[in-house]
C-alpha cells in the first residue's frame, strides 16, 4: 500500500462521517423549521470585517487548544484500553492548585510558568492516581472511579477555592477566587504575528499556551509510535494476555498510563489560567474533560486526528453567536457535535471492518510463494 | 430416487474448469469435481489450497470467472445459496448458524416455515422434521431448546435444517473439527443413512484417517486446483498427504543425539498453586544444551502451568527453576527473555500475537527491549520491518508484506511468524507448546526441521506437545505429565504412542522400559 493510499484509507471514513452528520443536521434543522443551508452559512461565516474574522480566528483557535490537549489525555489511556473517564475532575483539582501555587509564588518569568505547568501537571496525575491504584490494587474498574471523582473534583476544587486556597487580600463579597497570578506568570499570546499571515491582528491574543499544545502533540506521538514506552502501551491495549506473556508488566503499565493521562489532563485547564483568567474561581470553565473523550473518539486516538477534532469543536462552538443573530438556536452546533462523533464511530467501525475484510481477502489470496503467484483461497484456519 | 452409486445416471454435481480470481491472485484455477448419487466424496487440502473458495463456488457465495456446474447433468449458474438450494445443494458450515434460544423445531424451519395463512403451521413442521430425523437416523427432538444441546446434537440440526429444505446434495465443511471421536463416529452413522438414500455428501477436511473411513472418493486440492481423485479404500493417509503437500513427506524421524552435559535449565521441586489446588507439584527436570525434553500428557495435566511457570507469568509456590546455572525463579519474564529464553506460548492469538497490529509490530512483541529493532527507551520501527522481512522470507511466511496485521495471516503463518520471531533472538532455551498446532502438513515439516538445525546448534528445547508423533520424533527425553506430577521418564526410541497413552492415562506408571504395563491390557 503506497502512504498516499494509506493517507486516504485514514482519511477518507472521518470526511465522510462528517458529512453524513451534516447531511443528518440538514434533515433535523428542516423538520424543526430551521432553513438549513441559512444555518450552513451562519456557521461558516467568519464575518464581514478583517478585524472580525480575525477575532473569529482567534476564538477558533484559542478555543481548540483546551480541547486538544484533553483529547490527548483521553487518548493515552484509550491506547491501552483505559477509559479515563476522570480528564474532567483531573484537570479541575490540577487548575485550582496550579492556580493557588501560582498566585502565592512570585519568581521571574519563564520559571514562574513552568512551575505552574509542573502543578498542574503533579496535580493531575496525582488525582488520576486514585483509579489507577484502586484498579491495580482491587481491580476496581476505572470508569466507575473516574466518573465518581469527577463529582468529588467539583465538589473538592469549590472547596479549596472558597477555604484554603482563597485569595485572602480579597474583600469578603464577591465570588471567591484563588489569588491572581502575578505578571511574571502571564503568558504573552499571539497577535501582532497576525500581520506576518497578512491578517489584521485580533482585538485579543491568541493564547501562548498554543505552543505548549504543539509541544505536547509532537511528544505524545512520538512517545506512543517511537518509544519502548509507547509499543508497550499500546501492545498492552491490543492484547493484555500476549502483553504480559512477552515480559511487559500490566500492573505497571495501568498505573504509568493513567498518570501520563493525569498529567496531561491537568494542562487543560491552563489555557484559562495562564492567558485569560489568572486566577481559578467559580466561573472556571467546566466540561472540557468530557468534551475531551468525544475530541479522541472522532480523533481516533491519533495526535493529528485529535488536532483535527478539536479544531472542528471548536469552530462548531465558535459558531453558536452567529447562528444566534440569524435566528437559529446555537444548540445547532452541539446537534452537529454530537451526530459528528457518533457518526464517526459507526462509519470507523464500518471502515475498519471493510479494510480489515479487504486484506484478508489479499493475505488468503496469497498463500503461496512469490514464485507461484497464482493459487490459493481464504481458508478459514486460525481466525479467532 | 435410486438406492446405490449408478455409473450410468449423470453425476449429481460435476464441476467443470472451474478457475475463481481475487484481484491479484488466482484461488482456484481449472478445477475438476464429480460427486454421484449417493456417494460421500471427500475433499482435503492443506490450509490455504482452495477449499473454503470452492466450497463457496458450489453454494452460490460467488460466481466463478470460467468453468460450469452441473446439477443431474445440466449446467446451472448459481448466484446465491438461494439457488444452490433451489437446485438441492445445501451447506452446514463448521460454525453453526443457530438461533440458540430458539428450539429445534423453529430453528430447522427458520427461513422456510410451513405455513397456514400467517402462522406457523406447528404440526405440519413437527411431522416433517420427525420424518427427517426418522429416515436419517438423526434423533432429534424438535422441541428441545438449541442452547441446551451439545456441539454434535447442533450439527445434526444444522443437517436437518439442510434436509428440511430439500436438498439432495449437502455440503459438510470440516463437520469434525467441532467433535469428540465418539460423536465423530455418530456423524459418520448419520452420514451412511443420508448415503443409502441416494443423498450426495461433499465432505471437507484435512483430517486425512477420517477422510478415508468415511468417503467413497477423494479429490485432492493443491495450490487452488485438483492434483486428482483417489479411491478411499486404494489410498493411504501418507499417500493422500504427499498429494496434499506434492513432496515426499518428512516425518518425524529422530536425528543424531546432539545432547551435551552442559545443563541449560534446571528445574528442582517446582509447584504451582491455582485455587488453592496443586496443579504443578514437584517438578524437577534437566535440560541439557542440544537437547530436546518432550513432554506429554492429556490436556490439562499441568504442561500449561509448567509452560506459565517457565515464562514467568506464574508465580511457583515451591521450587527453583534455574537458567545456566543462574536462580531465575523470581525474575521477571522480560529479564528471562534477556537472559536468553524464548517462549511458543500454546494459545498464539492469545499470549503471542497482536492480531489488530501489523506483522512488524508484533515482531517487536516480545523483543521491545533488545536491539537493533527495540531498545531500553527506543523502538525502531524501521529495523523492526527489516528483521520481520527476514523472517518472513527465511521462515516462508507468506504475505504481501510486513504492514498486514497478523489476524489476516492464516494460522500456519502465524505460528512460522512467532516460532521465527523467537529464534531470531538465538536463544539458548526454548520453550514451545504445540509448535505445530493448528499448522499444515508442508509448515509442519519445516518447523520441525528448524527445531532439529536449532538442536544441533546447541539449542535447549522444552517441548509441550498433544502430537505424540512430534514428541517421539523430537525428543531426546520424554516425561509424562499426570495431575500436576511428572509420573514417567521414558526413552523415546523405544516407546510408541500407544505405550504413551498408557502412561498418560495412568493406566501404567515407573521409568523407561516397563512396558509390560501395557501387554495387561
Amino acid at each position: 500500500m503506497t502512504a498516499v493510499r494509506r493517507l486516504g484509507a485514514a482519511l477518507a471514513p472521518p470526511a465522510v462521517a462528517v458529512l453524513i452528520a451534516l447531511a443528518i443536521t440538514a434533515l433535523l434543522l428542516t423538520v424543526l423549521g430551521v432553513d438549513a443551508l441559512t444555518a450552513l452559512r451562519a456557521l461558516v461565516d467568519f464575518g464581514g470585517s478583517a478585524q472580525g474574522q480575525a477575532n473569529q480566528l482567534r476564538t477558533l483557535l484559542t478555543g481548540a487548544v483546551p480541547l486538544f490537549l484533553a483529547g490527548v489525555a483521553v487518548s493515552v489511556a484509550f491506547r491501552m484500553n483505559l477509559f479515563n473517564i476522570g480528564v474532567e475532575g483531573q484537570y479541575r483539582v490540577a487548575a485550582v492548585c496550579a492556580a493557588y501555587v501560582g498566585g502565592e509564588l512570585a519568581l521571574p518569568m519563564p520559571l514562574h510558568v513552568l512551575v505552574i505547568v509542573l502543578v498542574a501537571m503533579l496535580a493531575g496525575a496525582a488525582y488520576a492516581a486514585v483509579p489507577a491504584v484502586l484498579k491495580v490494587t482491587r481491580g476496581v474498574n476505572e470508569v466507575i472511579t473516574t466518573i465518581m471523582l469527577n463529582s468529588i473534583a467539583v465538589g473538592l476544587a469549590a472547596y479549596l477555592v472558597a477555604g484554603p486556597f482563597r485569595d485572602s487580600t480579597a474583600g469578603e463579597g464577591g465570588n471567591p477566587t484563588t489569588r491572581p497570578l502575578g505578571e511574571s506568570a502571564r503568558l504573552p499570546g499571539f497577535q501582532d504575528s497576525f500581520l506576518l499571515l497578512g491578517l489584521q491582528p485580533p482585538t485579543r491574543p491568541v493564547t501562548g499556551f498554543i505552543v505548549v499544545a504543539v509541544v505536547v502533540g509532537v511528544v505524545v506521538a512520538l512517545l506512543v509510535s517511537r518509544t519502548r514506552f509507547g509499543f508497550e502501551l499500546r501492545a498492552s491495549g491490543a492484547n493484555p494476555t500476549a502483553a504480559v506473556a512477552s515480559g511487559i508488566p500490566a500492573k505497571a503499565m495501568v498505573l504509568r498510563a493513567m498518570l501520563l493521562s493525569g498529567a496531561l489532563a491537568g494542562l487543560v485547564g491552563l489555557p484559562e489560567l495562564l492567558s485569560e483568567d489568572y486566577s481559578y474561581g467559580t466561573s472556571f470553565t467546566s466540561g472540557l474533560g468530557f468534551t475531551g473523550i468525544a475530541v479522541a473518539l472522532l480523533g481516533r486516538n491519533s495526535v493529528p486526528g485529535i488536532a483535527v477534532a478539536a479544531l472542528l469543536f471548536s469552530f462548531l462552538d465558535r459558531a453558536g453567536p452567529s447562528l444566534e443573530t440569524q435566528g437559529i438556536p446555537p444548540s445547532v452546533s452541539t446537534i452537529i457535535q454530537g451526530t459528528v462523533v457518533l457518526t464517526v464511530v459507526v462509519v470507523n467501525e464500518v471502515a475498519a471492518r471493510l479494510l480489515a475484510r479487504r486484506e484478508d481477502r489479499r493475505v488468503r489470496g496469497r498463500t503461496e510463494p512469490a514464485a507461484v503467484p497464482a493459487a490459493a483461497a481464504q481458508q478459514g484456519e486460525g481466525r479467532a | 430416487m435410486t438406492s446405490a452409486p449408478d455409473a450410468a445416471a449423470p453425476p449429481a454435481i460435476e464441476l467443470r474448469g472451474i478457475t475463481k480470481r481475487f484481484p491479484g491472485v488466482v484461488a482456484n484455477r481449472d478445477v475438476h469435481l464429480s460427486v454421484a448419487r449417493g456417494e460421500v466424496h471427500a475433499l482435503v487440502g492443506e490450509n490455504g489450497a482452495g477449499k473454503s473458495t470452492l466450497m463457496k463456488t458450489l453454494y452460490g457465495m460467488h460466481v466463478p470467472e470460467e468453468g460450469t456446474i452441473s446439477v443431474d447433468g445440466e449446467v446451472v449458474t448459481l448466484r446465491s445459496p438461494g439457488d444452490a438450494i433451489g437446485h438441492g445443494i445445501g451447506m452446514v458450515h463448521q460454525h453453526f448458524m443457530l438461533a440458540d434460544n430458539f428450539t429445534v423445531l423453529e430453528n430447522v424451519v427458520l427461513g422456510s416455515e410451513p405455513h397456514r395463512g400467517p402462522r406457523l403451521d406447528v404440526a405440519e413442521s413437527r411431522r416433517r422434521i420427525l420424518e427427517i430425523s426418522d429416515r436419517y437416523g438423526l434423533g432429534l427432538r424438535p422441541d428441545a431448546v438449541v442452547e441446551d444441546l451439545s456441539v454434535a446434537d447442533r450439527q445434526r440440526v444444522e443437517i436437518a435444517k439442510v434436509l428440511f429444505r430439500g436438498a439432495r446434495v449437502l455440503i459438510l465443511d470440516e463437520p469434525t473439527a467441532v467433535l469428540v471421536p465418539q460423536e465423530v463416529d455418530a456423524l459418520f452413522a448419520n452420514l451412511a443413512e443420508l448415503r443409502r438414500e441416494g443423498l450426495s455428501v461433499v465432505f471437507v477436511s484435512h483430517k486425512l484417517d477420517e477422510v478415508r473411513a468415511v468417503a467413497d472418493r477423494i479429490t485432492v486440492l493443491r495450490r487452488g486446483t485438483t492434483v486428482g481423485t483417489v479411491d478411499a479404500d486404494e489410498v493411504t493417509s501418507r499417500q493422500l498427504a504427499e498429494l496434499m503437500v506434492g513432496s515426499e513427506l518428512p516425518v518425524a524421524e529422530r536425528a543424531a543425539s546432539t545432547v551435551t552435559d552442559e545443563v541449560a535449565l534446571a528445574v528442582h521441586g517446582l509447584a504451582v498453586e491455582r485455587g488453592g489446588r496443586r496443579v504443578l507439584d514437584d517438578v524437577s527436570f534437566e535440560v541439557h544444551r542440544g537437547e530436546v525434553v518432550g513432554f506429554a500428557g492429556v490436556e490439562g495435566n499441568g504442561q500449561s502451568e509448567l509452560v506459565e511457570a517457565l515464562l514467568g507469568v506464574l508465580a511457583p509456590t515451591a521450587g527453583t527453576v534455574e537458567l545456566g546455572g543462574e536462580d531465575i525463579t523470581r525474575t521477571s519474564t522480560l529479564r528471562r527473555r534477556g537472559a536468553g529464553m524464548a517462549f511458543v506460548p500454546e494459545d498464539r492469538h492469545r499470549q503471542a500475537l497482536l492480531l489488530e497490529a501489523p506483522l512488524w509490530e508484533n515482531r517487536l512483541l516480545g523483543h521491545q527491549g533488545s536491539a537493533p529493532a527495540g531498545g531500553r527507551f527506543l523502538v525502531h520501527p524501521r529495523a523492526a520491518r527489516e528483521q520481520t522481512a527476514r523472517i518472513m522470507a527465511e521462515w516462508d511466511v507468506r504475505a504481501p508484506g510486513v504492514e498486514v496485521r497478523a489476524g489476516a495471516l492464516s494460522g500456519g503463518n502465524q505460528q512460522k511468524l512467532v516460532i521465527g520471531r523467537e529464534m531470531e533472538a538465538q536463544p539458548k532455551v526454548l520453550v514451545a507448546a504445540h509448535p505445530t498446532r493448528g499448522v499444515d502438513v508442508g509448515a509442519q515439516s519445516s518447523i520441525w526441521g528448524r527445531l532439529r538445525d536449532a538442536r544441533a546448534e546447541g539449542l535447549a528445547t522444552v517441548l509441550v506437545s498433544a502430537d505424540l508423533d512430534e514428541l517421539i520424533g523430537l525428543s531426546d527425553v520424554l516425561h509424562v505429565m499426570l495431575r500436576g506430577r511428572l509420573v514417567a521418564t521414558l526413552d523415546p526410541r523405544d516407546v510408541t504412542p500407544e505405550v504413551l497413552g498408557t502412561y498418560m492415562t495412568g493406566a501404567a506408571t515407573g521409568d523407561a522400559g516397563t512396558t509390560t504395563e501395557e501387554d495387561r491390557r
